[in-house]
């Protein structure tokens, strides 16, 4: 069931095309198994690629031997870090986020230290895979083992085994002396903090841990190359950011950006976790040193063990409120897991910690930590889902404190226009408040719960979505249609929003517009598809192209009519001039190539302003008190979703979005042994949820329009990952009177806190 | 390497004839062999059902079947489930669902769906969620995919 609630209701809908729901553009190509994705592209002489990877968590790479496998029949090449450029101390802006561009490199391809089990070493490419597969197993490495580290705690300890001797301490703005695992400390500060907590009635302090997981998107990584004899590369990949892939294989392998060209495929889920490169510069320098195509290929081991995740963290909440219940002060702690490089989202979740509430008194420390870990990544609001895990649990002991109801005290404390979050910025309008009374006023919320071992959670969330740059060009054809190329890859129906805002503004149909995601030589620079930003900024970008054709279409009107241009106009998909002079979009289309040049439309955006998202989920819980498992009985979530572009993707961002948090919470974990090899590498052991798992998620679309957008509209894609964990646990607690500060909150962890509460016996 | 062998099938009501591997997977021929890129693969090792095809009306994951074991066999793939004359009421119900996002698991979902509806003309949204169970999406939360497919199941018994 899905409820919409306009901020704006009128008798008549304020849009055509926009809040309907066309079917997607590509639709058939995906129910027919026709649409081409990463792995699927064949190429004329083609080999196969295979990586090497790393059996140990942490070891120093003494020396490598290629030359059993260079021998085997059927190898064409064998390239190790030496093969990559020299990639020198830069640090380098991918578009969302900067890396030090030596890290990026040894991630690649390992140069003195493995520094995670699955970290690639050197890579095979032959005429079969199975001949690949088998050479890759005869190079031979020699590894001094070190002990590995494996969580942020340990990692910080006064002597703990060091990742990097090259990794100082950048303590706010001040580099340390010593090499360390800490890569970074910041802190944000508002207010008085002491002055805060001595104001406050109720005082609440708790510690939390949360398990590393994956963004677990279906396809695995992929990439195919070919390194032409002309020094320019052709790269097919399936990734968030074509362009920002083009930037990494150009800087990896030392060639300018304009020798490299990049086809996006179809995307098979991403998450966060397809920005980065693995592949694509392996598979180029494979092509460049055999002469061949090469495809390189994961599989879901290689995927948890060598890309992604998202960190595992210790977060410590302090919080205190007045006896009225308005939050006094607010403190955190936080520290995340970075894996084997510095760049854990510490600094996004710093953002995002308190911003659900006016916090007039605050401080935020923030740490990333390198452990032996994969790489952290991206993950859907990258950062935030922990911090709220840790905040959303305190603020449910607060209310329970000072007896208020869960969802009053969001109201009565909730961020609003001009309210400033602690790292600094001040809130426009925003829907935070919406989003908890949406959930006040729900069928769900108003529907009594009971039975026995049953309980019923809510928590809230905020991600601030992005911005970054989008462009598109669009072509009028004679027959009255638009072909629109985008440069924002497709990863849950996003061509289709984009066309539809296109489509609004030149007063056609859905279906009157081709979407087509063009690769890195057709289209204007496009930043990754992430941050919640496509449907914001690239959609943007087609409202732009759309009153580029318009401007040019009302100049070929005023033309053919021989009248002045300012005197015609473009009113809903029409060109009116002086004296009833009318022609339809599709009637003027059909003249323009008899009447002057193409009408093509450009469109760029660089918007300022994506406006955040806030969402409330509610979510009725059963325990079994002899195992600890939970099952989901009910869940709602409300999220301000500024415009609805296409209501049922909308839905299905927060569908998706919250059943991956619900996945995070209560089952999804990176299981270790003591040596730093993950126990659960395989969809088997690293259970994501299974739609048995999950109930019908119930969603609540608030439409607050988004004052920095055309039209209005809000990133809606992350923030519904972010409340699913507190919620359940706050479900759980009202179910069986334990309180989880663990993740995950899988059947031996709540079975581990129940039997620890056993000895008192009671449930409630 | 053992010498390939001939493989003679039935492919989408079509005879097929295929050389392969005694290693090589089903999956590996459909894809690789006979370019039938509609199966993907999410595992390789039966878990996510993203390479779901029928053999002999039977839902299987095709990356835990070998080559050779099909000698003989009737096989249904993605490719073969819209006729002519359009789409299967499955595939347009996954469409007016919107129950895709990135697509990768669409196609193991619509043959799976496929098997279920055969075997469950008119299942329950809790038969359809436990016999979907082998289908992993990480898009949707499977809300819509359910919806469609529970859609799919009236249509059918519509005669649509």
């Amino acid at each position: 069931m899905a409820t919409d609630i306009r901020e704006t209701t009128g008798s008549q809908p304020k849009y055509k095309v926009i809040g309907s729901r066309p079917i997607r553009h590509d639709g058939t190509d995906k129910v027919t198994g026709r649409a081409i994705y990463g792995a699927d592209v064949q190429l004329n002489g083609m080999i196969h690629g295979v990586i090497l990877r790393s059996p140990h968590a942490h070891a120093r790479i003494k020396s490598i031997d290629t030359s059993k496998a260079e021998a085997v029949p059927g190898v064409r090449a064998v390239v190790t870090c030496k093969d990559l450029a020299d990639p020198g101390d830069r640090r380098v802006e991918l578009g969302e986020g900067s890396i030090i561009l030596k890290h990026l490199s040894a991630n690649v391809l390992a140069r003195d230290k493995v520094l995670y089990r699955g970290h690639a070493v050197a890579a095979v490419a032959a005429d079969s895979v199975h001949v690949a597969d088998e050479a890759a197993k005869l190079i031979r490495v020699e590894y001094e083992v070190l002990p590995p580290v494996l969580t942020v705690q340990e990692a910080m300890k006064p002597g703990a085994p060091l990742l990097h001797e090259d990794v100082f301490t950048d303590e706010m703005g001040e580099k340390s002396k010593q090499p360390s695992n800490v890569a970074k400390h910041f802190r944000h500060e508002v207010g008085d903090i002491a002055k805060g907590f001595a104001e406050a009635a109720v005082v609440i302090e708790r510690e939390f841990h949360t398990a590393t997981v994956h963004q677990g998107y279906i396809e695995p990584h992929n990439a195919t190359a070919i390194w032409n004899h002309d020094g320019h590369v052709t790269v097919w990949c399936s990734t968030q950011g074509s362009f920002t892939v083009r930037q990494q294989v150009a800087e990896l392998c030392g060639i300018p950006i304009s020798h490299v060209k990049v086809i996006p495929t179809e995307i098979g889920g991403g998450f966060g976790g397809k920005i980065s490169v693995y592949l694509e510069p392996v598979a180029a320098i494979l092509s460049r040193k055999c002469g061949k195509p090469v495809k390189v290929l994961m599989n879901r081991t290689d995927v948890l063990e060598g890309t992604g995740p998202t960190p595992g963290s210790f977060i410590r909440i302090k919080m205190g409120a007045d006896a009225s219940g308005k939050i006094t002060a607010a403190e955190a702690y936080l520290a995340y897991e970075a894996g084997g490089f510095p760049g854990s989202p510490v600094g996004a979740g710093a953002m995002c910690v308190f911003a659900c509430y006016d916090v007039p008194n605050g401080r935020v420390d923030g740490y990333d930590v390198v452990v032996n870990k994969p790489r952290t990544n991206a993950y859907r609001a990258p950062g935030a889902t922990n911090a709220a895990f840790a905040v959303e649990t305190v603020v449910d002991e607060i209310c329970e404190a000072l007896k208020i109801n869960p969802l009053n005290f969001r109201i009565k404390n909730g961020a609003k226009k001009g309210t400033r979050r602690v790292d600094g910025p001040v809130f426009p309008r925003v829907g935070m408040i919406e989003s908890v009374k949406a959930i006040k006023n729900s069928e769900h919320w108003k529907t009594p719960l009971k039975g026995k071992y049953r309980g019923r959670g809510v928590a809230s969330g905020f991600w601030f979505n992005c911005g970054l740059k989008s462009a598109c060009s669009a072509t009028v054809n004679a027959d009255g249609t638009v072909g629109l190329v985008e440069g924002s890859t497709d990863i849950g129906g996003s061509r289709t929003g984009i066309a539809m805002q296109l489509a609004e503004t030149l007063g056609i149909t859905a279906a009157e517009v081709t979407p087509t995601v063009g690769d890195t030589d057709s289209v204007g620079y496009t930043d990754v598809t992430g941050g919640s930003r496509v449907t914001f900024a690239t959609g943007w970008a087609a409202h732009e192209a759309a009153l580029d054709i318009q401007r040019q279409m009302v100049t070929r009107a005023a033309k053919i009519w021989e009248v002045p241009a300012k005197q015609v106009k473009y009113i809903d998909g029409c060109l009116i001039g002086p004296e009833g002079k009318r022609f339809t979009f599709k009637e003027l289309a059909a003249q323009i190539n008899e009447t002057g040049e193409p009408i093509i439309g450009r469109g760029a955006a660089d918007p300022q302003q994506p406006g955040g998202a806030f969402a409330t989920h509610v979510v009725d819980v059963e325990v079994d008190p002899e195992t600890g498992k939970v099952e989901i009985l009910r869940y709602t979530a409300s999220q301000d979703v500024g415009t609805a572009i296409h209501p049922s993707y909308v839905e299905g961002q927060i569908q998706g979005g919250a059943v991956q948090g619900i996945g995070w919470g209560l089952n999804e974990e990176y299981f270790y042994d003591a040596a730093g090899t993950m126990k659960n590498s395989s969809f088997l052991d690293y259970r994501i949820p299974t739609c048995l798992d999950v109930p019908m998620i119930e969603t609540i679309l608030v439409e607050v329009p988004n004052p920095g957008h055309p039209y209005g509209v809000r990133g809606v894609g992350e923030v519904p990952i972010i409340p699913p964990p507190a919620a359940l646990a706050n479900a759980i607690y009202k179910a069986v009177g334990v309180r989880m500060t663990r993740l995950p909150m899988s059947p031996p962890n709540v079975l581990h806190e129940i039997l620890a509460k056993g000895s008192s016996g009671q449930s409630r | 390497m053992a010498k390939k062998r001939v493989v003679t099938t039935t492919i989408n009501g079509q005879s097929t004839e295929f050389l392969c591997e005694p290693r090589q997977t089903l999956l590996e021929i459909l894809r690789d062999t006979l370019r039938l890129t509609g199966a993907k693969e999410g595992c390789s090792n039966g878990n996510c059902g993203a390479c779901t095809v029928l053999l002999d009306g039977r839902p299987v994951d095709s990356c835990l079947v070998l080559g050779v074991e099909v000698e003989g066999a009737k096989i249904d793939t993605v490719e073969g489930v819209a006729k002519a004359d359009g789409l299967d009421s499955i595939q347009q119900a996954f469409l007016e669902n919107a129950a895709l996002q990135c697509g990768i698991c669409t196609p193991g979902f619509i043959m799976s769906t496929k098997a279920l509806l055969a075997e469950n003309p008119d299942p329950t949204e809790h038969e359809a969620r436990f016999y979907l169970a082998g289908n992993l999406c990480r898009c949707t939360g499977y809300d819509k995919i359910v919806r469609a497919v529970l859609q799919a199941a009236k249509a059918k018994k519509s005669g649509n």
